[in-house]
């Protein structure tokens, strides 16, 4: 079977803000599964009205500035991620994985949500 | 009976000698004699033909006392309450009561139903209760039984769930039995319920027992409903009442429910009739099905957002003026707030942060306005324990009824109606616009958050709950457990309109209640005709699986599709929020979390647990492509009358 959102396709992302960093979106889903980011985004950065006030992660992540900002210093319900605990390697990856995720279907195109 | 247990002491005291003595001659024999064969002998002396008679005759038995056993009595009692069912787990503490219920009562109303724990008995009334409304009753085994039911009658409790409990106990030191008898024993059994039960007694007599039994029924049923408890002593199941005429069984009238005082009343729909952005909220509002009723005519004559907390099945998902998914934003730009049976107003309006800031506490928000006004009817302020913190923060409001919400709402509309003034009705009229525009903007927004993770393994929860819905759409459906660990789509996506379509959560937040209230409530609709289905989170279920036995054994069709997420996963993150706070990396050992926070290696197959409890199961599914089918013959299981477990390897969320 085919699971459209867990292929990682072997992205590289090429971060503006530091050219010579390469980013894996295979590695990076790796460390989004070890550092316990699934646990409230869920393994495609779904989300959850639980556990990360219904926003999804991916697709269209934030812009890099935002997102590492507020991963490592968040004081709201999500705790902080300092770079001891998740390495900006780690971060970067993670980000890159994020951007692989494709697109969900348009939910009128799923008869199952349209009952 | 006495005489018959001396005569095979002396008979078998008779053998052993007998034996004794022929191997001692034998052995002697053997020394000095050759051997000759002899016939066989028997091994022991024949008993006399009265031993013999009174070895394999029919038991002499001594002559019937006159009068009724006590607990033939207390049956009475109890058929005069129309109590149907008994979920309980056997226990030789109430087994003069027991065997009077089966073979006196005819094991009809109450019917006893097999249970594999005191926990799953209670759990099993409460979720009964919330479909049917009517009180079921549990026996525990004394001390032993209580302890292990005291989590669901905390549940019960903290979500406002009558439930009859009766402990087993042997009050006299003197004539109880020694050793295990005395271990479930105490002098006061109910002391270690009497924080979270509304009342209890020790009957001390058959009267008092009838006066009692009567009374606690009567309380339980009185809002704040909540669990009762009466101590069962086994003297007095098992002696005889010897005039039954004289006993008398009170007879049962209905209290009715509190009310808020009119002037309190008139002056919330004052506040409400001139709000320019009212706001209802309810947690535990509907009591019965004519509390949806109510309720929606109290928005309706409003207009006014109602936001459901789903402690209770209070309002129409499908209704323009249900608002959940507007909740925060709607309570920020209101103006009058009206909270009906809400478990934590202060939660409702303020926000608590997780993050350890404020010497560790975490972040405190008001979310509302200061200058919003806030309306509270609850019966809960007439509770007066005070260990268990099941009341919450103190929450200041401007008007507090100590009332029934259900009750106070025929007074509160016709208030409300009264008050409106005419120059507000087109305002009102073009707030009811805009809300139909909200809620369908609302409806298409959450189709699309489904669409995420559609088609991912483990499965997302959203598709896992519409694959069960278009299984069960066109019967007549009761979705009887909670949804809040599966992102509550069941109660997002499905038309939610009776009171019957869901049934709220457990009240204490105590893990084990979620299989069990799924069989109780599952029961109740099966003699209502309904189709049950339960989302089963998988921790839950590890507190009480025997529950499934219980559904198979008394034939309760149930639908139970497994949320199996293979964590305890609240307590993932909170590890991991610590772990953060403290700049460590949380070990997770081999395992996908935290330690000590994962089921998992091994992974437990819940399809082969149901099996081995009699219950048809599918799965592990991980595909969700391989969902349809095996819901479609799970379905086709628990219409024909039995229930079925499909095991769906879940998202966490």
């Amino acid at each position: 079977m085919i699971v459209r959102a867990l292929i990682v396709l072997p992205v590289i992302v090429i971060f503006a803000q530091n050219p010579a960093v390469a980013a894996s979106a295979e590695h990076g889903k790796v460390a989004y599964m070890q550092h316990g980011c699934w646990q409230c985004h869920g393994t495609v950065g779904q989300g959850s009205i639980a556990t990360s006030g219904g926003k999804p992660l991916a697709p269209d992540p934030l812009p890099w500035e935002a997102f590492s900002s507020f991963v490592r210093s968040t004081n709201r319900a999500m705790p902080p991620y300092s770079d001891k605990i998740l390495t900006d390697g780690d971060l970067q990856d993670i980000y890159a994985y994020l951007q692989s995720i494709p697109k969900p279907p348009d939910a009128k195109t799923i008869p199952l949500l349209n009952p | 009976m006495v005489r018959s247990r001396i005569d095979r002491r002396r008979f078998l005291a008779g053998v052993a000698l007998a034996g004794a003595a022929s191997a001692t001659s034998e052995g002697a024999k053997a020394a000095t004699s050759p051997i000759i064969e002899e016939a066989p002998r028997p091994s022991a002396l024949r008993p006399s033909a009265a031993v013999a008679a009174a070895e394999t005759g029919t038991p002499q038995i001594s002559a019937k006392p006159a009068g009724m056993p006590g607990s033939d009595f207390m049956v009475d009692v109890i058929k005069s309450l129309d109590i149907p069912y008994l979920p309980s787990n056997p226990a030789q503490s109430f087994r003069g009561l027991h065997e009077s219920l089966i073979d006196y009562g005819g094991n009809k109303k109450p019917e006893f139903l097999t249970c594999t724990h005191e926990e799953t008995s209670v759990a099993m009334a409460h979720g009964y209760f919330k479909i049917a409304g009517k009180p079921l009753l549990v026996l525990c085994h004394g001390t032993v039984g209580l302890q292990h039911a005291a989590m669901a009658i905390y549940n019960a409790w903290c979500d406002r769930v009558p439930v009859i409990v009766m402990g087993g106990t042997d009050l006299d030191a003197s004539k109880r039995p020694p050793g295990v008898p005395t271990f479930h024993s105490a002098q006061d059994v109910c002391a270690l319920i009497r924080d979270f039960t509304k009342w209890d007694d020790q009957p001390v007599s058959l009267q008092h027992f009838a006066q009692s039994f009567v009374r606690a029924y009567k309380l339980a049923m009185t809002p704040p409903y909540e669990p009762v408890a009466l101590a069962l002593d086994a003297e007095l199941q098992e002696m005889t009442a010897n005039d039954r005429a004289k006993l008398t069984i009170p007879r049962y009238v209905p209290t009715a429910p509190p009310q808020g005082d009119l002037n309190a009343v008139r002056e919330a729909a004052r506040l409400l009739a001139n709000a320019e952005h009212p706001v209802i909220v309810v947690d535990k509002c509907a009591r019965t099905p004519n509390g949806v009723k109510l309720l929606v005519e109290l928005a309706e004559a409003l207009q006014a957002p109602v936001i459901d907390q789903k402690g209770r099945m209070n309002f129409p998902n499908t209704h323009h003026l249900s608002q959940n998914a507007r909740s925060r934003a709607l309570i920020g730009e209101a103006d009058v707030i009206l909270g009906l049976e809400l478990s934590d107003y202060w939660a409702t309006v303020n926000a608590f942060i997780d993050n350890g800031e404020i010497n560790g506490t975490g972040l405190q928000e008001s979310h509302i306005k200061a200058t919003t006004k806030l309306i509270s009817i609850s019966s809960v302020l007439l509770n007066t324990k005070s260990n268990y913190q099941d009341f919450q923060r103190l929450q200041v409001v401007d008007i507090e009824m100590a009332a029934d919400a259900e009750a106070t709402l025929p007074a509160l509309i016709e208030a409300v109606k009264q008050a409106l003034p005419s120059s507000r009705r087109a305002a009102i009229e073009a707030r009811g616009v805009g809300m139909k525009k909200a809620w369908s903007e609302a409806r298409d927004r959450t189709r699309q958050a489904a669409a995420y993770a559609w088609d991912v393994s483990p499965v997302g929860t959203a598709r896992m709950v519409m694959e069960v819905y278009v299984q069960i759409k066109d019967l007549d459906w009761s979705s009887v457990g909670g949804d809040r660990q599966l992102s509550s789509w069941a109660s997002r996506l499905w038309p939610m309109e009776k009171h019957y379509h869901h049934i709220g959560g457990p009240g204490g937040y105590g893990i084990g209640y979620g299989a069990p209230a799924a069989v109780g409530a599952a029961l109740a609709n099966r003699d209502a005709g309904r189709f049950s289905v339960n989302f089963q989170p998988d921790g839950d279920m590890m507190y009480s699986p025997g529950v499934l036995w219980t559904a198979a054994h008394h034939r309760i069709p149930l639908l139970t599709v497994m949320h199996n997420n293979r964590g305890y996963h609240q307590e993932v993150m909170h590890v991991q929020r610590v772990a953060n706070r403290r700049n460590r990396v949380a070990y997770a050992g081999k395992d996908l979390g935290p330690i000590g926070t994962r089921i998992e290696n091994p992974v437990i197959d819940y399809g082969k647990l149901a099996s081995s409890l009699g219950i048809w199961s599918a799965g592990p599914i991980t595909d969700p492509n391989d969902l349809a089918p095996a819901l479609k013959k799970a379905v086709q299981i628990v219409k024909a009358g039995e229930p079925a477990l499909v095991d769906v390897v879940t998202q966490p969320r």
